[in-house]
């Protein structure tokens, strides 16, 4: 393909058309029986059945992907489905692909050609599906860590809860480069979360000219800047930082990363279903590990660890959440043996909500 | 082109979860600028560091957004990725594709583009990875002659997303992705001219499993659900017996309102209990469906941490109907866009300014009146504020009562 000329660009430009329509992308099968599924069943860890009012069935075959794919992987993800599922297919809110196959006898060579290919086949049902993540430093300014390079450690370690054994439930893993959570992992069953843990350093002479001073101010939730007249630029009052970054986002004077002190956190029992219990946030049970790239190899251990010590004991069908609040947090950190520090006792916005108020607990 | 040695990214190319090393190494075979990105990442990984500035504005003529600028800080190690700005484009509903589409799509990222996808971005969008400057109206051009168009960035409509719904799923309780199409092509100003103070999220969810994470991370979650009873087939309820399920311990025990029973030959659910859970219903999967009036229950509010602390969405709209053309939807989202605007500063998403201002002010300037459905208890303290016109309501109801010799509480 030729680029285009700037006055071919102007000529067949158009603005505002949205996205097309998805009835065109959408298989026959699909079409014919659109609103009147009737049920499903899943046939093994990456292969589902639906079937329609109508009697018709369409299986979804789900493999995982890094979500940062190569155009020469979508051409091959075409050929495929070209070849299986007569030029249809789907992505899914996790970053997988869905193969849709509308006649059975290609289900089991879809599958066959997908493994020679190198695909990892799984993901469905009670297992850890692909992880959501951010960019990382492939593509983020604000980052405190790599986010692509850490899912690749976690995933490896955790490959087999994607492709075949089984947990009690789903459980749903997340990766956020920094606070800011553009990946929105609050609410997962154990996320990573990177942290900056350092009081940024300010380019006083720099900040003047780059940064709107108000704005500045006002981004600071624990309102620790103020004007300085004196420099023309802010101060900072470190014992209020908590190291969100907000400034950074708005003033790049203020250098939040720190590449010795960035680092890695583990919240933990977020869901954002209603099933059995409300939707939760995830909590934060290790407030600090190193960046170590390009393995993580203690992160790693430690989410291991915990899906572990939750595949162990929780009842079937009970979430990481719904686990950890059945048998106390205070024995979530006896079971895992992990250090509570004082990272995990809130001071910020949550404290009233979190802090206990009966002697009721577990030694 | 530069030949960059990558010793710690070949670690990742290890191990059986496919390699995004492998990915942008694929990319970088016949892209400089995917090369550059390589030896970037390399860099980052041995000194623990990112290397990206701050976007900058560039954008289409006429857009505000789609397009997020980004600039390598080390333009003269890595001259390929001096301007590798990520390019938005609006999703399918339900991430559903042709391969001729998507074909086409792929030579568009290879020709203007570095050959790096991300599919897809935590909103939904189609990414391209890294394009310059230059080549941004030319994108543009071949996207929207083929019916394609940028996403949302910055202080606008992001690219509203939904669940598979009804294209694949039998409990979606109204089309999600017909409400996310409509809903999109309605507001494509406020999506591509930011206007707003802040990002506005919708996400479309079919029911209360919420594929999408929409109480998470939408400022407009739209759930779907319903208000009949549980259909119930005692044969398939059997069926899922005999493949083994104890449903008294799998579901009896763990319904939340304890509204079902089983004596070994017949399901009961006390639907008058039933909060629609959904574990029952996703547990006995061939045996239960919910049935009647279907619509969507409408919550606000949700975000990430950042500044105060995350919010989950608000139940605002216990139950709207979901159908085209969403008039009711349309019109509850721009009268809670024209508050947001009056009573926030830059910055601010529109769950924070209801803590701040009160959710009585939100639920007065959008006309949705108290429900209890809203909350999960009425509130705690005794500092409450009256207006003149609630004590002359009270007052009148009072006058009545008097006359009437009937207590109204």
């Amino acid at each position: 393909m030729e680029k285009i000329t700037a006055e071919k660009a102007k000529e067949i430009r158009r603005t505002d058309v949205g996205p097309p329509h998805y009835g065109q992308f959408l298989p026959p099968v699909i079409k014919k029986n659109y609103g009147r599924w009737k049920e499903h069943e899943i046939l093994s860890p990456g292969v589902m059945v639906h079937t329609a009012e109508s009697g018709d069935k369409i299986w979804s075959v789900r493999v995982a992907t890094p979500r940062l794919i190569a155009t020469d992987t979508v051409r091959e993800v075409c050929d495929i489905s070209d070849k299986y599922c007569g030029g249809y297919v789907r992505w899914t809110s996790r970053n997988n692909i869905e193969f849709l196959v509308s006649d059975e006898k290609n289900l089991e060579p879809i599958q066959k050609e997908l493994k020679e290919k190198g695909y990892m086949i799984g993901g469905i049902g009670p297992r850890i599906s692909n992880m959501v993540h951010t960019q990382g430093w492939v593509h983020c300014h604000g980052a405190a860590t790599d986010a692509s390079g850490l899912v690749k450690a976690v995933m490896d370690e955790l490959a087999d809860y994607f492709t075949t054994k089984e947990l009690p439930n789903k459980l749903r893993l997340a990766l956020a480069c920094c606070v800011n959570m553009c990946g929105a992992v609050h609410c997962s069953d154990i996320a990573i979360v990177a942290v900056h843990t350092k009081v940024p350093p300010i380019d006083h002479a720099k900040l003047g000219k780059i940064c709107e001073i108000p704005t500045v101010i006002a981004s600071c939730p624990t309102k620790a800047i103020s004007p300085d007249p004196a420099t023309k630029s802010v101060k900072l009052k470190e014992e209020r930082c908590m190291y969100c970054g907000n400034c950074f986002t708005v003033c790049p004077a203020i250098d939040i990363k720190d590449p010795y002190r960035d680092g890695i956190a583990i919240v933990v029992g977020g869901k954002v279903n209603s099933l059995r219990s409300n939707p939760k946030f995830s909590k934060l049970v290790i407030p600090y590990m190193s960046n170590e790239p390009p393995r993580w190899p203690k992160v790693v251990a430690a989410v291991k660890h915990i899906v572990d010590v939750y595949a162990k004991n929780a009842r079937k069908h009970e979430r990481v959440g719904e686990w950890a609040d059945r048998i106390g947090w205070e024995k979530f950190f006896k079971l895992t043996g992990i250090e509570f520090t004082f990272q995990a006792i809130d001071d910020f916005t949550f404290m009233r909500d979190t802090l206990r108020t009966a002697s009721t607990f577990k030694w | 082109m530069k030949k960059y040695d990558t010793p710690l990214l070949d670690e990742l190319e290890k191990g059986p979860f496919p390699s995004f090393v492998k990915e942008i190494k694929k990319a970088a075979a016949k892209n400089e600028m995917a090369n550059d990105e390589l030896g970037q990442l390399e860099y980052s990984f041995k000194t623990n560091r990112g290397y990206w500035k701050h976007g900058g504005i560039v954008g289409v003529l006429g857009y505000g957004g789609g397009v997020i600028g980004r600039y390598s800080d080390l333009p003269d190690m890595f001259p390929e990725v001096k301007f590798f700005h990520t390019v938005r484009i609006n999703q399918p509903s339900g991430w559903f594709y042709t391969t001729k589409a998507l074909r086409e799509l792929m030579d568009l990222c290879d020709t203007y583009g570095s050959g790096i996808t991300n599919m897809h971005g935590s909103t939904g969008d189609l990414v391209f990875l890294g394009a310059r400057t230059e080549d941004l109206e030319p994108l543009f051009a071949e996207l929207t002659s083929r019916g394609w168009d940028l996403g949302g960035s910055g202080s606008a409509l992001r690219t509203p997303s939904c669940c598979v719904g009804p294209a694949r799923c039998e409990w979606a309780n109204y089309d999600t992705l017909e409400a996310c199409y409509q809903i999109t092509q309605e507001f494509q100003d406020e999506l591509h001219r930011p206007a707003f103070n802040y990002k506005y999220k919708i996400k479309f969810a079919g029911c209360a499993v919420d594929c999408v994470a929409s109480i998470a991370r939408a400022d407009c979650s739209v759930i779907g659900t319903w208000k009949g009873p549980i259909l119930i087939d005692q044969d398939a309820v059997r069926w899922h017996e005999k493949k083994g399920m104890d449903i008294n311990r799998e579901v009896v025990d763990m319904c939340p309102t304890q509204c079902i029973s089983y004596d070994g030959k017949e399901l009961k659910i006390n639907n008058d209990e039933c909060n629609r859970c959904m574990h029952c219903i996703t547990r006995l999967h061939k045996a239960l469906k919910p049935s009647g009036e279907r619509g969507a229950t409408i919550c606000i509010g949700s975000k990430a941490p950042i500044v105060v602390g995350s919010l989950l969405s608000w139940v605002i709209v216990p139950f709207m109907k979901m159908e085209p053309p969403y008039t009711e939807f349309k019109e509850l989202t721009r009268k809670m866009w024209d508050w947001w605007d009056e009573n926030s500063h830059p910055r601010e998403r529109i769950g924070e300014v209801i803590e701040m201002k009160g959710m009585r002010s939100f639920l007065e300037a959008i006309g949705v009146p108290p429900f209890p459905q809203q909350i999960k208890e009425p509130r705690k303290d005794p500092f409450f504020f009256f207006t003149e016109g609630d004590i002359e309501r009270f007052k009148k109801r009072e006058e009545e009562e008097k006359k009437t010799g009937k207590f109204i509480f």
